[in-house]
């Protein structure tokens, strides 16, 4: 059996009854018995979006855990409701971009049969909750993240106290010293660690990008088990009754956890936290093992012998040698290793999956990876659980479907939100200079040696594209009715996380393009052996990449 | 005032719309209804106030356009992409690896 939350009689029923009251909501509004103002919040809290061109529909896909089976209904979604494409996003959900509002009821009816909704995608609520997306499988990890999130997932879903929140609220969990899931750039990160033996949570608040980005602060190193929720629970009631509603810029936990300071914050939750704290919310040990029952490691095969077959095939083919080296990491589990798969070939959208690749993707994880997909927050998808010697097979067949660029990580590996190509909100384009840097920087061999670099890309303030977090981020704006792209530098969304600075004067949109690559050529001049581009400009500072960019200008 | 022309979505499909001469709601920003004066725009969002009634369309706003071709070209980049479909092709089925 797959290892993901397998919905009770509860959970069906609740998101059956949900699609019905959409169902009748729609109805209502197309025959004018509820008005847009009416209907549009309504719409909203089903994820349904009305965006430059159409309807967009937001699907969640919890911590990005997504079964065959479930991906196959996506691949039929995309076929039946839009233009057989859909676009996987940041928060490890999935949008499709071209949904008529009369259709949406029967879509959802169809998502339902297979365990999915698209609750709480949108609003001022807690969000999908988001998680490592080698959980489970990563030789690193100290536990599943996903048990944790998924307890969250619970207590939050249709939380009545935090149905109306000042603003949307993103948690994130982690249960590794790497994060792999931005924590610091979160509402809430919340990392899994162990004290003297025992599990427990460092909780890391008001962090986030947008027009105000800031670092989360951690207001507790070390959290029980058992007090998990209770905690959260206290920090979404002071968020809920300090948080501003007077100025939606204003809104977010990270100004008032900034207005505040993160110790008089924390002292309120801690305060409010000692009232709830011996109350219901506690963790029985007997649920936490009811979810974590669910995330059972597959019946992985006992693979005592290490198995060389692919080790042999690398050697006589360098394309699945340099694929292995870079698009495959370390599982847990002896003989097995965990395959990204990238949504980003040279030149595509990035995050973008035809249904036809979906389909595939699908048949590929039922016969290599126990039927499970994850999602990450930089726009790939995972197979986490493949065993070695069936790496070159699975090789050929993601190639057969174009999806077996090895570039996860790499500067090709480009975060770019929608940007004005689809989004109602966007001051400027930002998927033809995703596909213009990776275009020009296709070379594989260049990209393995400039080595990790993360170039992200938002198409207005609200940075969808996490460019607060770029190693290389980028930003349109609109200026005079031209688009500009403010380059900033020196961001991390890792464990050491950083924002970066804005390096000088904006670039035109071909001037972006060679600005990246000056980049790229001025640190490939300056780094010591072996030092990442992070850790270059952390050393280095702006001045030398300014000189680059601006001296002879 | 620069000429305008009334765009929205359609209600039941969210597909961009522009008001038409003819009244209709049409797909095509060439064939819409230029205002050029206060007046005239003004008549324009009056008309789309009653095809949000009639449930036709949601959202209407005023578009800046040129006209020198006789046909309305919107002005704004935005505007420009809402007329035509986005920029970049959506992802293709033959992608090579």
């Amino acid at each position: 059996m797959v290892a993901i939350y397998h919905y009770d009689d509860a959970d069906r029923t609740l998101v059956r009854e949900r699609v019905a009251q959409f169902r009748d909501q729609v109805d209502r509004r197309l025959s004018g018995a509820l008005t847009e103002e009416e209907f549009r919040p309504l719409r909203l809290m089903n994820g349904l979006y009305l965006q430059l061109h159409a309807y967009m529909l937001r699907v969640a896909i919890p911590y990005g855990t997504v079964s065959a089976d479930q991906m196959r209904v996506l691949a039929a979604i995309a076929r039946r409701y839009d233009r057989d494409y859909g676009h996987f996003t940041t928060r490890q959900n999935i949008q499709f971009n071209w949904i008529k509002l009369e259709e949406t009821p029967d879509l959802l009816h169809d998502l339902a049969q297979v365990d999915m909704h698209a609750i709480q995608t949108s609003g001022n609520v807690i969000r999908n909750v988001t998680a490592d997306h080698y959980a489970g499988a990563a030789a690193d990890e100290l536990d599943d993240s996903r048990i944790y999130a998924e307890i969250i997932r619970q207590w939050s879903t249709l939380h009545p106290e935090f149905s109306f929140l000042p603003r949307k609220f993103k948690i994130a969990v982690t249960a590794s010293a790497t994060d792999r899931a931005a924590l610091k750039v979160h509402d809430i990160g919340v990392r899994l660690h162990e004290r003297d033996g025992a599990p427990g949570f460092e909780v890391m608040v008001g962090g986030g990008q947008g027009r105000t980005p800031m670092i989360a602060k951690t207001i507790r190193d070390f959290l029980p088990e058992h007090d998990l929720l209770s905690y959260l629970e206290a920090i979404l009631r002071v968020y809920n009754r300090q948080g501003r509603r007077d100025n939606k810029y204003k809104a977010r936990i990270k100004i008032l956890v900034h207005d505040l300071g993160a110790a008089a914050f924390a002292a309120k939750v801690e305060a409010e936290w000692a009232e709830i704290k011996d109350g219901p919310l506690g963790l029985p040990e007997a649920e936490v093992a009811r979810i974590r029952h669910h995330f059972q490691p597959p019946a992985f095969r006992d693979l005592d012998a290490p198995n060389s077959l692919h080790v042999a095939k690398a050697r006589i083919d360098p394309a699945f040698a340099r694929w292995l080296r870079i698009n495959t990491h370390a599982h847990k589990q002896p003989g097995y290793a965990i395959v990204d798969v990238s949504l980003k070939p040279v030149g595509g959208i990035p995050g973008d999956a035809t249904a036809d690749q979906m389909d595939a993707l699908a048949d590929i994880a039922a016969q290599y990876s126990f039927d499970e997909i994850r999602v990450t927050h930089t726009q790939n998808l995972v197979l986490p659980h493949v065993e070695e010697g069936a790496l070159h097979a699975v090789w050929q067949a993601l190639g057969r479907h174009g999806l077996a660029t090895p570039n996860v990580g790499l500067a090709s590996d480009i975060i770019s939100c929608p940007g004005m190509d689809y989004c109602s909100l966007a001051t400027a384009r930002s998927i033809p200079i995703a596909q213009a840097i990776s275009t020009r920087l296709a070379d594989l061999d260049a990209q393995e040696d400039l080595g990790v670099l993360g170039i992200k890309i938002s198409g207005c303030i609200n940075a969808c594209g996490h460019h607060h977090v770029g190693h290389i981020g980028i930003l349109g704006l609109e200026k005079n009715g031209q688009e500009y792209y403010q380059l900033t530098l020196g961001g991390d969304p890792g464990a050491d996380a950083s924002l970066g600075e804005v390096i000088g004067k904006s670039f035109s949109a071909g001037g972006i393009v060679d600005a990246v690559e000056k980049i790229t050529v001025a640190y490939r001049a300056l780094r010591t052996p072996g030092e990442a581009f992070i850790d270059a400009y952390r050393r280095l500072g702006p001045a030398p990449f300014k000189e680059t960019l601006y001296a002879a200008a | 005032m620069t000429t305008q022309v009334v765009s929205a979505n359609r209600l039941d499909n969210g597909r961009v719309v522009y008001l038409a001469p003819s009244g209709q709601w049409i797909g095509a920003l060439s064939e819409a209804e230029v205002a050029h004066d206060a007046t005239a725009a003004e008549s324009l969002l009056h008309r789309a106030a009653t095809a949000i009634i009639d449930r036709l369309i949601v959202g209407p706003y005023l578009i800046s356009v040129t006209a020198a071709t006789g046909r309305p070209q919107a002005e704004r980049l935005r505007e420009q992409i809402r007329a035509t479909g986005p920029t970049v092709a959506p992802a293709h089925h033959d992608r090579a690896a």
